[in-house]
């Protein structure tokens, strides 16, 4: 194939990268899928590498189905997702980490050590891993141009496609991936590229897998039928080894769940570039089934390419490419390289800058601003420096990585490269599980963990490998201690190699981890992340105030520090939106304690926590907290939300008491006006027949020449008023014992009717003499209701003797009615006088009502018949009423319920 | 004749007694049964002294009060309360409003004579 067909295609790839990044920089705004679920869910497939891509058909065709664990681990792992990635997506927000090292220091108090050994071994473990893609890449271009792998590391660079490659990496990571100074922002041009590289990769995969099945042979059935006869011994491969098999598979299997989460790429675009918890739904099933897709043809292209090159046989890593230019399909060919580059290109690309940001914030930034001389000379130039920094680091990391595979990766297949770097990070597993889920975790349990790991990891996988690669002398594995043979270390031999240092390192990792961390203690610091990390999801609402802090710092300083780092501008925006959603108060100096968080948070999100803490520091006068006052303000802070809440509800109540209590008192003031009121118009009322009587007394006795006409006529006044005096008094007292409850009404049942018979006798003769005419209708079988006799005779009188008061003057007419409803049975009483004015109607009622408003002549009465009427009614469960009858005139109605 | 009186009260029973005291002191004696009532009468009868009570229907005894003071025509009308209202504040209030006299129920007949003489003969 013509060299400069595969040269110009490749490079035409990454153009289109590049162009697909800018677009969807550009286009991040408007078109909202972009930052959506199904691109967070391509992205994880960043996941599957070169590795995937030409090492799993190399690994089936040699080994078997153990290829399949690093697949299905992931798949375990998708339904965790939910509970263990959305914890760490939630920290990570809050609190501005966009590392995995960051997130491990951060919890440890925000430790310095800790993020660089973090770094370190991501370095260690992730150069071989990167190193391997670009030496994939070359090996598929020394396939097409050759048609076979004939080392070409030994070439000079320059005449080295890899090496133009590698530098067209350098510069599309550092244009994509480091160009922004605040490392929490979210890159959407470059998952949008790594999304689409996700669905070339498998698309391409997927080709060549349909060609190799359906082309090559007829269909899964004819390879399988095929190898089972011509390759007796690839039935071996379909099987699971019995004698270490079981143990390698399981191993292999949780190690692969670890890895999908702790791999810097991995941690970078599932919890770095999440936009959205949410997304981890859709995630948790595409994920596995891109996983799914890209591995079903791994089997039948491995034993095709078995049954293939039978005679001659190649590399199976070479496969994939071998096996459609063996049949001249030079096009495919070509699709499949681009498949494979992309593969390789979307790790390195994700993996670099991932290490790029760790290096600067957990390396380099702690360096600078240690020393406080370096920090205010380089005040101005930060931000430039840090863009710097990541950029020379992923410089000079894909460089390093270039000769590392020149110089060293020939020897190793990729598959075994890929595992090696697995176990490393599989290190940072008892470090972050434990640390969001454990509060006991301690800095140094975590410092001695992740030490005693990456030692048994470094000797039982990075020795043999340099020894057999040559750089380490063969006697360095025979100290004649077998036990410690890396190969059978504590005397384990029924494991594979990387199973075994997996077991081991892992084990003896957490071990340390956990008793180290038991028999030291944490910082205030260290206990106020464990307890924020390990309950995140009570904190994240109210995180700013979570983080407990005491001491004195001034709004300007921590302004301009901040602004350093991110620029003045953004920062005052950033800080006056700040302070208005947590409404504090712009005006004092002095920085409120959540404004500090606040910015140690910006600064972690540029320059990592640990670097951060030391900055803001530098400007802040702190006080040491101990552990109690943590534990002590933190809950506080919890319960202050909890009190608030009930707060709220208890002052609503308190408001509502207070109404009503309000409107009890109203009640109240108004009862005691009344009662003055009342004993003012019982009094007046008294004083009336006094007075006429004491002014006929006197008249009497002054006047001895009256005639017996008058006389007569004075001694008949003064007996009426002192009749009418008695009146008053027991009526009264009457309303008094009513209305004090006092009395007690013996109810038995009564005939309405024959109450009001026995009324009208009685006044019969008023009647008469005021010439009223009465009419009654009453209703022959009106229900029995239970009732006091004397009492509603009384009622009965009254109404009756206003009904002859208020009544026409000179053709008085008068009706009584009775009837009964559902419940109860009515009587009413009707004048034909001005009737009542529909303000009064309800006023009426009231005690004195009338003497009270005069607004006619005073009639004859106390002002108290209908106060006392009303309250018998109420004695009675009954009701009372005045309306206006047709014509004019009033109707008095009472109503009692009738006997069921 | 006798200088005319008004009495003003809402009691039949107290008219009843006040006609019989002024009519047989020799006055001229003209009923009122509220205030409106009382007003007529006097721009009418221009009375020497009112007796006047002050809880009436309509126009109130405090209204009528003002009413002979505020009129030159009546500068020779006496006015003296009788009223059951016997607290210290509507006492003030009455000599605020102007009266020459406050008396309270229930009343001395011979005192509210001699107070009425007394009112007469001073402009004689």
């Amino acid at each position: 194939m013509s060299k400069w067909l595969i040269i110009l295609s490749s490079f035409g790839y990454l153009s289109l990268l590049f162009l697909i990044a800018w677009w969807a920089e550009r286009n991040a705004c408007k078109k909202k899928w972009l930052s959506g679920s199904g691109v967070y869910a391509l992205s994880l497939a960043v996941y599957c590498t070169a590795w995937t891509y030409y090492g799993s058909v190399g690994h089936a065709a040699n080994q078997g189905l153990s290829f399949l664990t690093t697949y299905i681990g992931p798949t375990l792992m998708a339904p965790f997702f939910w509970i263990l990635l959305r914890k760490i997506i939630r920290i990570c927000k809050t609190q501005r980490i966009t590392t995995i090292a960051d997130f491990v220091a951060t919890r440890y108090g925000k430790s310095k050590s800790l993020g660089a050994l973090i770094t370190l071994v991501c370095f260690v473990g992730i150069l071989p891993y990167i190193s391997i893609q670009l030496k994939a890449i070359s090996n598929s271009f020394t396939i097409l141009l050759q048609g076979s792998v004939e080392s070409r590391a030994s070439l000079a660079f320059f005449y080295d496609t890899s090496f133009y490659i590698t530098l067209a990496l350098i510069l599309f990571t550092i244009l994509f991936g480091a160009r922004k100074i605040d490392t929490t922002e979210k890159n959407v041009g470059l998952i949008s590229a790594i999304a689409f590289e996700s669905v070339f990769k498998l698309l391409a995969f997927l080709v060549v897998g349909v060609f190799v099945t359906y082309g090559i042979f007829d269909g899964f059935n004819d390879i399988f039928q095929r190898a089972k006869v011509q390759l007796p011994s690839s039935q071996e491969l379909l099987a699971i080894d019995p004698d270490r098999g079981y143990a390698d598979w399981m191993l292999l299997n949780v190690l692969a769940m670890f890895a999908i989460v702790f791999l810097p790429r991995q941690f970078h675009v599932s919890v770095k570039e999440n936009h959205d918890e949410r997304h981890l739904k859709k995630a948790t099933w595409m994920f596995p089934l891109y996983l799914l897709l890209i591995n079903i043809f791994v089997i039948p292209i491995a034993l095709g390419g078995n049954l293939l090159f039978a005679d001659n046989p190649i590399d199976a890593d070479t496969f994939v490419l071998a096996i459609p230019l063996a049949h001249d399909q030079l096009g495919i060919a070509l699709f499949t390289h681009l498949g494979g580059f992309s593969a390789a290109t979307s790790m390195v690309i994700i993996s670099s800058t991932a290490l790029s940001i760790m290096f600067s914030n957990n390396l380099l930034m702690p360096l600078v601003v240690r020393s406080s001389t370096l920090t205010r000379s380089l005040q101005e130039r930060m931000s430039p420096l840090l863009l710097q920094s990541r950029r020379a680091v992923i410089t000079a990391l894909l460089l390093m990585a270039y000769l590392y595979y020149k110089y060293v990766g020939e020897s190793f297949s990729l598959v075994s490269i890929g595992l090696i770097s697995f176990v490393a990070v599989a290190q940072f597993a008892p470090l972050i599980i434990g640390g969001v889920y454990w509060k006991g975790g301690t800095r140094q349990g975590a410092i001695s963990g992740i030490i005693v790991g990456f030692a048994i990891w470094t000797y039982t996988l990075v020795f043999p490998t340099m020894v057999s690669a040559g750089f380490l002398p063969e006697g360095v594995m025979n100290h004649g201690l077998s036990w410690l043979h890396p190969g059978s270390l504590f005397g384990i031999t029924s494991l594979s190699p990387i199973p075994l240092a997996f077991f081991c390192s892992l084990l003896l990792n957490s071990l340390s981890y956990y008793t180290v961390s038991l028999m030291t203690s944490q910082t205030s610091q260290e206990r106020n992340q464990a307890e924020v990390y390990v309950d995140i999801f009570k904190y994240s609402t109210v995180f700013e105030s979570s983080i407990v802090w005491k001491g004195t710092a001034y709004q300007e300083d921590i302004k301009a520090l901040v602004g350093r780092f991110i620029g003045p501008e953004r920062t005052a925006r950033l800080f006056t939106q700040f302070m208005k959603k947590n409404q504090i108060n712009a005006l004092p100096q002095q920085a409120d304690f959540r404004l500090v968080n606040y910015a140690e948070n910006l600064l972690a999100g540029v320059v990592g926590s640990a670097s951060a803490r030391v900055l803001v520091a530098s400007v802040v006068k702190e006080e040491e907290i101990s552990l109690e006052e943590v534990l002590d303000i933190l809950q506080e802070s919890q319960q202050v939300k909890i009190l608030n809440r009930e707060l709220e509800k208890k002052s609503t109540a308190l408001v509502e008491a207070g109404e009503q209590l309000k409107t009890a008192n109203q009640e109240l003031v108004k009862l005691d006006r009344l009662k003055d009121e009342f004993i003012s118009m019982v009094t007046h009322e008294m004083r009336t027949p006094i007075t006429s009587i004491r002014a006929f007394s006197e008249i009497l006795l002054d006047n001895s020449d009256l005639n017996d006409e008058e006389k007569a006529r004075f001694f008949q006044t003064i007996i009426k008023e002192t009749d009418r005096m008695d009146r008053l008094i027991n009526q009264v007292l009457d309303l008094e014992k009513m209305e004090s409850g006092k009395i007690q009404i013996n109810l038995s049942p009564q005939n309405l009717n024959d109450i009001i018979h026995e009324s009208l006798n009685s006044l019969d003769l008023v009647i008469c003499e005021k010439d009223i005419v009465l009419h009654r209708s009453l209703q022959d079988d009106l229900p029995l209701v239970y009732g006091n006799r004397d009492r509603l005779v009384q009622v009965m009188l009254n109404l009756v003797s206003n009904a002859v008061k208020f009544c026409h003057d000179e053709q008085g007419e008068i009706r009584i009615f009775s009837g009964n409803g559902q419940d109860v049975v009515k009587i009413s009483v009707q004048d034909n006088g001005a009737g009542v004015p529909s303000e009064s109607r309800e006023l009426i009622f009231e005690a004195f009502y009338q003497a009270k408003n005069q607004s006619t002549h005073k009639p004859k009465g106390s002002g108290l018949g209908l106060s006392i009427c009303k309250k018998i009614i109420e004695k009675h469960q009954g009701d009372i009423w005045v309306e206006e009858a047709k014509g004019g005139g009033a109707i008095f109605s009472f109503i009692l319920p009738k006997i069921k | 004749m006798g200088d005319k009186v008004l009495i003003v009260d809402d009691e039949p029973n107290i008219l009843m007694s006040l006609e019989f005291l002024m009519k047989k002191s020799g006055y001229q004696v003209f009923i009122a049964r509220d205030g409106s009532e009382a007003i007529t009468l006097l721009d009418q009868e221009l009375p020497k002294v009112i007796v006047l009570d002050i809880m009436m229907p309509n126009v109130d005894g405090y209204e009528v009060c003002r009413y002979v003071k505020d009129h030159d025509h009546l500068k020779h009308t006496r006015v003296i309360f009788l009223t059951a209202k016997g607290k210290e504040a509507n006492i003030k209030k009455g000599y605020d409003y102007g009266a020459d006299y406050y008396m309270t129920k229930p009343f001395s007949t011979r005192f509210l004579v001699e107070k009425v003489n007394e009112f007469t003969e001073i402009d004689h």
